[in-house]
């Protein structure tokens, strides 16, 4: 199961952050802190993972942005590499060439695709066509009242 | 019309109330969350960039609490807010709005769920404000506000509001459409992880989802048993035919399209199945029916490079579930590839060897070379991981390089995270010592790298160690060397030692440091006081050298000192200090009664201690008929404290080893110390206590009364145990390959002959022979006899039965402590494999590096020079391995492990020998 995602910067700064499961504020804090720190000190050409306390960290930098994941230690790093992978895909797929701006302006949808992706800290749907049917769909929805028709749209 | 926006945000942004430009997500960036953004990028200052933010909190205060803000303004003013509160400030007085919007909203504004579920986790009391509104959606025809609903519920819910929603959720697991069936039961999961009582009625309708016909609800089905098989494997195994036919539709590409991933088919699907096969298959005969499907997948996955992650589970499953020799030998192929590949990531993976050096220690031996490269690695997390994997093949040989890498890593490492862990792990190593000075050394290394960081149990299993000796020689050598060790420390900057160091110091030479004559005990006494005037020194450690005061009772001028002291402490606030001090006073007063509470040759034989304190029945219900409070077992005094939240400090500190006069009664040993002290009487709580009390139950006992002299013969002689080759076929040539090699035993054999003989062929089978151990040890052998024995050498032999052939297996044994046997079995034997050259190379602790020019001469530089050192120091190549040459020299009978390798035109030597100045001198002749 995971139990966080953050995205930042290279500069350190905090871009998206999601929790699957119950951490007080501070605490939340104090991970984004040392998660920042941890990732960012790496040197190029060594391995996309870290141990921390009972998890395992499994990062990877996508030009100036940085994915960094926290699983449960039985979980396979390779296939959350995959998963990290994946959401980027997503992200490119709606945005189309995706940039760490676009997911700045826009962090909110880049919430929505995320929550389609993955459920409670876990995978819920891998199919790119599909998470993006969902979040158009509920785009759309946002500027007109008439939600009926891209229900069809959405289920059909 | 962003100009307008913008000027107007910034002269009147309180009367801002032009709506954003909703939709498309290009154009967001004129919108005022677009503008907050870019406002903030242009600052340069963390100080201005609170006061921009503080003042758009402010603005967005204002806007959510007037009633003329409308739905859509209201929504976007909560993206704000998400968005300055992951800049890290706080903005708590909208979350009630943003419940409050989620509740009142239609459609549209639903998606301010997310809102919510950013803003809140499963504790927050507002929540149960929120419970009303699932409910109404969950019962919503509008399929997208069922599945917002369901969304949020998995993602916070309050726990005891599940029982009022369960059964809309339940009733959703029945829904015509397939999304909301696959996020019913993902909810269900997560209600099944905060709460799993409350879920166990429906464990039926678990099945039943995993029965779907549509593969997106049984793989979200499928965490949910994970889950449960988790804790209770023996439950499920019925499933697990039913998890194989699935695997095998999967692997067989039976998926709609859509599942598809990089065009491995549902990868994530199939590395869950892969988890719940092995947690079903470990240790049980269910595993039969997986071997095909595993099979299959391997061969699957390996067609296709990319899909390591398959590969690795595959390997992880097949070394759980009940082993199968074939397909031992492919994962363990698989994993040699890992160990090779150039990608650091499949690097990573070489702890996976880990397995294998369970099973089969020959494969790690392959892979030896490349183990050592890891572990100069640039990358210490790479290196922490081989690290691990040394720690499981350590033995008595190998262990003082082993423990030096570890230390060598912890003293560049910063993570406490890691430290703590090594620490620990080096301690345990220390088990394998070869000698008092390593252990001492090495001891003192980890307490001053573990610092107070340190698990409790490693000082206290350390001084339990050290007492519990029993009165042969050997004991009184280990304690004098530490003894000398840490008088010697304290005479140098001891400012810069950590507390729990310092206290094990004291402990050491309270009780041991008489053994050393020349030393006068005043010199002891000085170096505590020095202890006691160090600013660093916290007032637990201070106990800890007053109690060492007290047993070395001093005379003479060190006597003033020592009264010096207990007269500054005797007035001390700490009422554990003050106590050791009037103790010290007392004690080092009357020379009589310290001889009787502290004796110096005390009896080895425990003291019988009165635990229940018996003696004292008359004084407390004295006291109680006085009106005192009944005695509280320390851990209801802890919930009281907790309860309170007072913060009573002073009476937490304690004291491990209590000398008060009525509770001391045998100086030797440090767990009757601690019990009496436990029931001194005064309220100190020691259980409580863990970290500073001397708790010494279930410390292992590493070298008990036999023990440790047990162990240091078998360092000191280390018998050998050579498997040497003979093959005597009886009608055709036996396997020659697998039978003609000799090994050197890396591990000692136990004293008994027999059981030497039967580790011998075990680890004959286990290194030498190209067959797993699970498929010889099948093989039908005679009973192992003994041929002849001569002075220290055992000659026995055994037949093997192989399929093709009867093997003679020839087992030669030394088990005298010199060396020159063994070597000049190795010279008859005249070849080296590298495996072997591997295990060696090991167990030999004195290197030398050095670069060489390499000699042209026309020919391929690398020929020549080897050529050259092969004639000079009478070398034999092992091995040329592509840019690596690994090549042996055996000379004047001691061996000596040469590795070389091409680097920037130079000859990189790398020596190895147990022999300390071979390496130098041989080197000095190569130039």
């Amino acid at each position: 199961m995971m139990r966080f995602l953050l995205l930042f910067s290279r500069q350190g700064r905090l871009r998206l952050q999601k929790w699957y499961t119950a951490i007080s504020e501070r605490e939340k804090k104090k991970i984004i802190r040392e998660m920042t720190t941890m990732v960012l000190a790496r040197q190029p050409r060594t391995c996309n993972f870290l141990q921390w306390k009972d998890l395992k960290i499994v990062y990877k930098r996508y030009a100036s942005l940085y994915f960094c994941l926290g699983v449960e230690h039985e979980e396979n790093e390779l296939l959350a590499l995959e998963i990290i992978h994946r959401y980027v895909e997503l992200l490119d797929k709606y945005f189309g060439n995706v940039c760490e701006l676009d997911i700045i302006f826009n962090f909110e949808k880049a919430y929505f695709i995320l929550d389609e992706f993955l459920m409670g800290g876990e995978i819920q749907e891998t199919s790119k066509q599909i998470v993006n049917r969902a979040i158009e769909s509920s785009d759309m929805l946002q500027e007109d009242d008439h939600s009926e028709w891209y229900e069809v749209e959405l289920f059909g | 019309m962003s100009d307008v926006v913008e000027k107007t945000l910034t002269a009147l942004p309180s009367l801002l109330s032009l709506d954003s430009q909703p939709g498309s997500a290009k154009l967001s960036s004129n919108s005022k969350l677009g503008n907050l953004i870019r406002g903030i990028t242009e600052l340069t200052s963390k100080h201005e960039e609170e006061k921009l933010i503080q003042r758009e909190l402010l603005l967005i205060k204002e806007q959510v609490s007037s009633p003329n803000t409308t739905m859509r303004q209201m929504k976007e003013l909560m993206v704000r807010a998400i968005y300055c509160e992951m800049l890290g400030y706080g903005v708590s007085f909208s979350y009630i709005h943003a419940i409050k919007l989620a509740q009142q909203g239609n459609v549209l504004e639903k998606r301010v769920y997310l809102a919510v579920s950013l803003f809140l986790n499963e504790g927050h009391e507002l929540l149960l404000l929120l419970v009303n509104t699932v409910l109404k959606d969950l019962q919503s025809t509008n399929l997208i506000e069922v599945c917002m609903a369901l969304t949020v519920v998995s993602q916070m819910f309050p726990k005891d509001m599940i029982p009022a929603i369960l059964p809309l959720v339940e009733e959703k697991l029945n829904h015509p459409r397939e999304i909301i069936r696959r996020k019913a039961v993902l909810a269900l999961y997560k209600f099944y992880l905060i709460a799993p009582n409350q879920v166990q009625h429906i464990h039926n309708k678990f099945r039943k989802a995993l029965c779907d016909k549509d593969p997106g609800v049984m793989s979200a089905s499928l965490h949910i048993y994970l889950q449960l098989i988790q804790e209770n494997p023996e439950g499920y195994k019925d499933l697990a035919p039913s998890f194989v036919t699935i695997l095998k539709q999967v692997v067989g590409g039976k998926l709609p399209m859509d599942f598809n991933y990089h065009s491995v088919p549902a990868p994530w699907l199939q590395i869950h199945l892969l988890r719940i096969l092995s947690l079903l298959g470990k240790n049980d005969q269910t595993s039969e029916i997986m071997y095909e499907i595993l099979d299959e997948s391997l061969r699957r996955a390996e067609m296709n490079h990319n899909i390591t992650y398959i590969l690795y589970e595959c390997v992880k499953c097949i070394y759980t579930i009940h082993p199968k020799s074939g397909l031992l030998e492919k994962a363990a192929k698989c994993i040699g590839n890992f160990v090779l590949s150039p990608k650091i990531n499949l690097k990573y993976l070489l702890k996976a060897l880990t397995y294998v050096v369970q099973q089969d220690p020959k494969l790690a031996l392959q892979h030896q070379m490349t183990i050592i490269e890891c572990l100069d690695h640039s990358d210490l997390i790479i290196k922490r991981e081989t690290l691990e994997l040394l720690f499981r093949i350590t033995n008595d040989q190998n262990v003082t390089v082993i423990v030096e890498k570890m230390l060598d890593f912890l003293r560049i490492s910063e993570d406490d995270h890691t430290t703590i862990d090594l620490v620990g792990k080096v301690a345990e190593l220390a088990e394998y010592a070869p000698d008092n000075e390593w252990f001492i050394d090495t001891m003192n290394t980890v307490f001053s790298l573990g610092g107070d960081l340190l698990q409790p149990d490693i000082p206290n299993s350390f001084l339990k160690l050290l007492s519990e000796f029993d009165s042969v020689e050997e004991d009184k050598k280990l304690r004098l060397f530490a003894v000398n060790s840490y008088i010697s420390l304290l005479q140098g900057d001891s400012s810069k030692l950590p507390q729990r160091f310092l206290q094990v110091i004291c402990w050491v030479l309270g009780e041991y440091s008489h053994l050393r004559e020349d030393l006068e005990p005043g010199v002891v006494v000085r170096l505590l006081a020095k202890l006691l005037d160090m600013k660093s020194s916290s007032s637990e450690t201070k106990c800890w050298v007053l109690m060492a005061m007290t047993k070395l009772c001093p005379g003479g001028a060190a006597l003033a000192l020592v009264h010096d002291v207990s007269e500054t402490y005797s007035s001390s606030l700490d009422t554990m200090l003050r106590q050791r001090a009037q103790e010290l006073q007392i004690l080092s007063q009357d020379s009589e009664l310290q001889a009787k509470v502290l004796p110096r040759s005390a009896s080895m034989e425990p003291v019988e201690v009165d635990s229940s304190l018996s003696f004292l029945d008359g004084f407390v219900s004295e006291a109680l008929a006085a009106g005192a409070a009944p005695y509280k077992p320390p851990h209801q005094r802890q919930e009281e404290l907790s309860r309170s939240k007072l913060n009573l400090e002073p009476y937490g500190l304690s004291l491990p080893i209590s000398i008060s006069s009525c509770s001391i009664t045998d100086r030797q040993s440090p767990t009757l110390l601690s019990i009496s002290s436990g029931l001194s009487g005064d309220s100190t709580d020691f259980s409580h206590k863990g970290s500073t009390a001397l708790k010494l139950d279930g410390v292992k006992r590493l070298w008990g009364r036999d023990g440790y002299l047990a162990q240091k013969e078998q360092t000191e002689e280390a018998p050998r145990i050579e498997a040497a080759s003979a093959v005597r076929s009886a009608d055709q040539l036996g396997d020659n390959n697998a039978l003609n090699s000799q090994t050197p035993n890396p591990t000692p054999s136990p004293e008994c002959d027999q059981e030497k003989q039967q580790l011998a062929s075990s680890l004959f089978v286990g290194l030498a022979s190209q067959s797993t151990p699970a498929e010889l040890s099948a093989l039908s052998h005679s009973k192992v006899t003994l041929l002849f024995s001569k002075q220290n050498l055992d000659v026995s032999a055994c037949h093997v039965q192989k399929e093709d052939s009867v093997v003679l297996v020839v087992f030669i044994s030394n088990c005298s402590d010199s060396f020159l046997h063994q070597i000049r079995l190795q010279v008859d034997s005249e070849e080296l494999e590298t495996e072997e050259y591997g295990a060696m190379w090991l167990a030999f602790s004195h290197d030398t590096k050095q670069n060489l020019t390499l000699i042209h001469d026309g020919r391929d530089p690398l020929a020549a020079t080897l050529d050259v050192l092969k004639r000079k120091l009478q070398l034999h190549v092992v091995e040329i391995i592509v840019e690596a040459i690994v090549a042996c020299c055996l000379q004047q009978d001691q061996p000596c492990l040469m590795h070389c390798r091409m680097h920037a035109g130079m000859l990189a030597v790398w020596l190895r020998s147990p022999v300390p100045d071979l390496p130098d001198c041989l080197l000095y002749c190569c130039q």
